[in-house]
């Protein structure tokens, strides 16, 4: 009798299936507009070229030894990621009020910070407190917490498909309807699926809410210097929260800033009241690493804390991120004009508005299918497309064939 | 670096704070931990004192013993930890292999690298990956194939929503273990007797009578070879008669293999796995490539489940990918493409197996020479063990207190259980770590 005879077959990640979808698809025209990873105008993955040189340094580098890196990770690494999300010159920074974790990816950022949080926030092993995620989010943050024990996770208003915007109203009614001590898990920019972010007056309306109910912050951010191109306005939010004092959470990813996605290096940054309760978290969560992880992997955060701690190298990956950041701005302004140009029904301001790597094009589940069984364009049900999967060479293609869609199907 | 700091059982009932400062403690220390019966074991890794120091008693009668500095990477017999000139080699080329995609990794990791280390474990004809009844998946190192396991068995074992263990481990072991189950939700773990401290090794009857009283269905972990800490293992007599318990009451076994090829040989040192598989039962192993590759930074590790029935492969395969998104979406690729590569090219697999075969004759050399010093400096009690015992580590089998000597008087520093590193004894310490001992054991 086998212990494993009852195991039911897990239904496929949506958007590994996409992909999976596409690589079978033989039509010559088909393009790939599900994929969560930047492409360059030839449809290929990018090595960042200042990874590029690092990695040299680091393989040629006979000093370097390769023993397990301590529990909480590279400190040369966490503190320069650190200080990529909070700014060099932090008050909570000077005032020693900040700590990391180095984790396995954006996704072992938010699984640390979700475990310590079960265990140690809002009384002891408390699974009934509320983890707020936006409607929509990134699908793997309801299994993140739910793994980690929390028993109801719940949405919070976001997106309003009507206006294609920001519900901002809906939003803040959450805010204030929210148990106190409640969780909300904020993404600091570049939001995943819909690319719509709170405006700086929108983010200080969360954040006097957010404050007055004691609601927990929670950042998630996968995307600085993706969003405008520039890593100090994507991190206006993050930086905007502990101006105001908040203890908050930040879970980092540089797997697409960096292009480091099979590295997994992620960093959870501490944000707390003070250098003492600083030490008590971290050695709650160092107690949290040892039986997950036990230590993680050197690889990717060598590059990353190389990289942060040169001023040559640290330009250098601030131009490749620009170059990344500038590639989607225009594949946005030429994807518009085009679909404005054919006279494609329906307003498309959206698509220049949105920002980083993803756009909530509107289009409904039906339009949808037709894309990708017509079209062989694949994108995600939820009308989000990747727009590092548009390149010069099918921009027109697609373009068309949303035209053709939005015409055809209703 | 682990460094310890243990409660004696006899101390006084009242707390107990360790304070550490630099030079010869004249300065007010800084505390480092504060230990009583209900909390008396702290461990310390990753932190970095730099000599001279001086550990202070700032509370409390004591006894406390110090132990540390358990070092558990191979190192060599100039005092370093280095990684094989075929691995920097292999390092170098990858960097620069233009046909290498950039981009997220499989959940399960890197399928060269499964196909290899399932082969490398169970025996490429095993008639389980023959029947396709091997489910392979990479992991953040053996913790997180441990962790990965767990969570498997916890979320689906036997389809009772309400199993939750126990789960039996041996005593001694590593000291994250109980946690890692705990923590993926299986808190009932109990231990069963493995190390005798008075026969110094194993007793095979202590571990049957234990398996035979565990409730059905427990899981049980067992180590493969070269036990973690002590480096005692059940021969091959021994382990049949554990698998026919193990079958008979049907026990799951949990095995981990964090260095096969480090004890006796790459076959024998999984023949306990393909054993259990031979005579049909389901198995999980972790393992881990950090000794064999001195790969530790890159935490190569995987986690492998032998199924009934290659019906279920697919089911299991799914949830083990939804289990890896909630806890590092996918495994890192770095290291696991070097391990892939050495164990897909014959030329390199001859080339490794010399190299993990050189580290392996060296601590056998050093266990006889420490066992002949011993001996020659007329040492009293048996030291057959020492040599009895295989792979990285050592349970010389002192006492708590002879070990706090060792640390406080001969800045020799074991485990309170008295394990240590084979490989951290060479040409230049061997005499002193000898002497040490010799002196431990004559004056308490």
């Amino acid at each position: 009798m086998s212990l494993f005879a009852e195991v039911p077959l897990a239904a496929p990640v949506a958007v590994f299936k996409l992909s999976a979808d596409f690589r079978d698809d033989k039509d010559p025209k088909k393009v790939n507009l599900g994929v969560g990873a930047y492409r360059t105008d030839d449809s290929q993955p990018w090595v960042l070229p200042v990874v590029k040189k690092v990695e040299k340094l680091i393989v040629e580098d006979g000093s370097l030894n390769h023993e397990y890196l301590p529990i909480l990770g590279l400190p040369e690494f966490r503190s320069s990621a650190s200080k990529i999300a909070l700014g060099d010159d932090s008050p909570a920074v000077k005032e020693n009020r900040v700590g990391a974790v180095q984790c396995l990816g954006g996704t072992g950022a938010l699984k640390i910070g979700a475990e310590f949080l079960r265990r140690w926030y809002n009384g002891v092993d408390n699974t009934s407190t509320p983890i707020y995620v936006s409607a929509p989010t990134w699908e793997n943050h309801n299994a993140v917490f739910a793994q980690a024990g929390f028993t109801d996770v719940r949405p919070y208003h976001y997106w309003d498909a009507a206006k294609r915007g920001l519900d901002l109203s809906g939003f803040l009614g959450d805010l204030e309807a929210a148990p106190e001590h409640s969780v909300f898990v904020l993404h600091a920019c570049a939001h995943n699926p819909t690319g719509t972010d709170p405006t700086q007056d929108q983010w200080k309306q969360i954040a006097e809410i957010m404050k007055r109910r004691s609601l927990f912050v929670f950042f998630d951010s996968a995307y600085q210097g993706f969003a405008s191109g520039c890593l100090d306005k994507d991190a206006w939010a993050v930086r905007y929260f502990v101006s105001q004092g908040f203890e908050m959470f930040c879970a980092q990813s540089f797997s697409k800033n960096f292009g480091l996605y099979n590295e997994r290096v992620g960093n959870l940054t501490v944000v707390a009241q003070d250098p003492e309760n600083l030490a008590r978290t971290l050695s709650q969560m160092e107690k949290i690493v040892r039986v997950t992880w036990s230590n993680p992997p050197s690889q990717g955060a060598r590059i990353v804390a190389t990289t942060l701690n040169s001023p040559e190298l640290f330009q250098e990956w601030k131009d490749n991120v620009k170059t990344m950041a500038d590639r989607v701005l225009l594949m946005r302004a030429q994807l518009k004009a085009k679909l404005l140009a054919l006279g494609t029904p329906g307003t498309w301001e959206h698509i220049t508005e949105q920002i980083g790597m993803f756009s909530f094009t509107g289009l409904n589940p039906k339009q949808v299918e037709y894309m990708v069984k017509e079209k062989h364009v694949y994108l995600m049900a939820s009308g989000r497309i990747n727009m590092c999967g548009l390149t010069t060479k099918n921009i027109d293609y697609v373009a068309e064939s949303i035209h053709e869609t939005v015409t055809k199907v209703q | 670096m682990r460094r310890q700091i243990c409660l004696s059982g006899d101390a006084s009932d009242d707390m107990h704070m360790v304070a550490v400062c630099d030079g010869d403690g004249k300065v007010k220390g800084v505390p480092i931990a504060t230990l009583r019966h209900s909390m008396p074991m702290v461990s310390f890794q990753g932190f970095e004192l730099i000599p001279p120091v001086t550990f202070k008693l700032t509370s409390g009668q004591g006894p406390v013993f110090i132990a540390g500095q358990h070092v558990t990477k191979y190192i060599a017999e100039d005092g370093q930890t280095t990684v094989p000139p075929l691995i920097l080699k292999i390092k170098q080329h990858i960097r620069s292999d233009p046909t290498l995609i950039p981009g997220y990794s499989y959940a399960l990791g890197l399928s060269e690298l499964t196909k290899r280390v399932v082969e490398l474990a169970l025996g490429k004809d095993s008639t389980a990956i023959v029947e396709n009844r091997v489910v392979g998946t990479q992991a953040v190192g053996c913790m997180g194939a441990v962790r990965l396991g767990a969570e498997l068995l916890r979320r689906w074992c036997n389809n009772s929503t309400s199993w939750c263990g126990p789960v039996l481990l041996p005593s001694p072991c590593d000291d994250s273990l109980a946690g890692t189950f705990e923590a993926a939700g299986l808190g009932d773990v109990c231990y069963y007797r493995y190390w005798d401290a008075k026969s110094l090794g194993v007793r095979v009857e202590s571990v049957l009578k234990d398996l035979e009283e565990a409730p059905e269905q427990s899981v049980v972990v067992l180590s493969a070879s070269g036990h973690y800490p002590t480096g005692a293992d059940l021969s091959v007599d021994d382990w049949k008669l554990v698998a026919e318990v193990m079958m008979k009451r049907r026990l799951f076994p949990f095995f981990l293999m964090s260095g096969q090829g480090f004890s006796k040989s790459f076959e024998k040192d999984a023949w306990p796995v393909r054993h259990c598989v031979s005579i049909g039962l389901e198995v999980m192993c972790a393992q881990s490539f950090g000794h064999t590759f001195g790969l530790y930074g890159e935490q190569v590790g995987h986690l492998l489940c032998v199924l009934k029935h290659n019906s279920f492969l697919l089911a299991v395969q799914s949830q083990l990918e939804k289990l890896v998104q909630t806890l590092w979406s996918s495994p890192p690729t770095g290291g696991a493409r070097v391990v892939a590569t050495v164990l897909s090219n014959p030329a390199h697999l001859i080339e490794w197996q010399e190299g993990v075969r050189g580290h392996v004759e060296r601590c056998m050399l050093v266990r006889e020479q420490l066992r002949e010093k011993l001996r020659l400096l007329g040492c009293p009690g048996q030291w057959d063990h020492l040599t009895k015992q295989t792979g990285l580590y050592c349970c010389i089998g002192l006492s708590g207190q002879q070990v706090e000597f060792l640390g406080k008087g001969r800045h020799v520093y074991l485990l309170p259980n008295g394990c240590l590193n084979i490989s951290a004894i060479n040409g230049r310490n061997i005499d002193y770590v000898a002497e040490s001992i010799h002196l431990a054991v004559t004056s308490l």
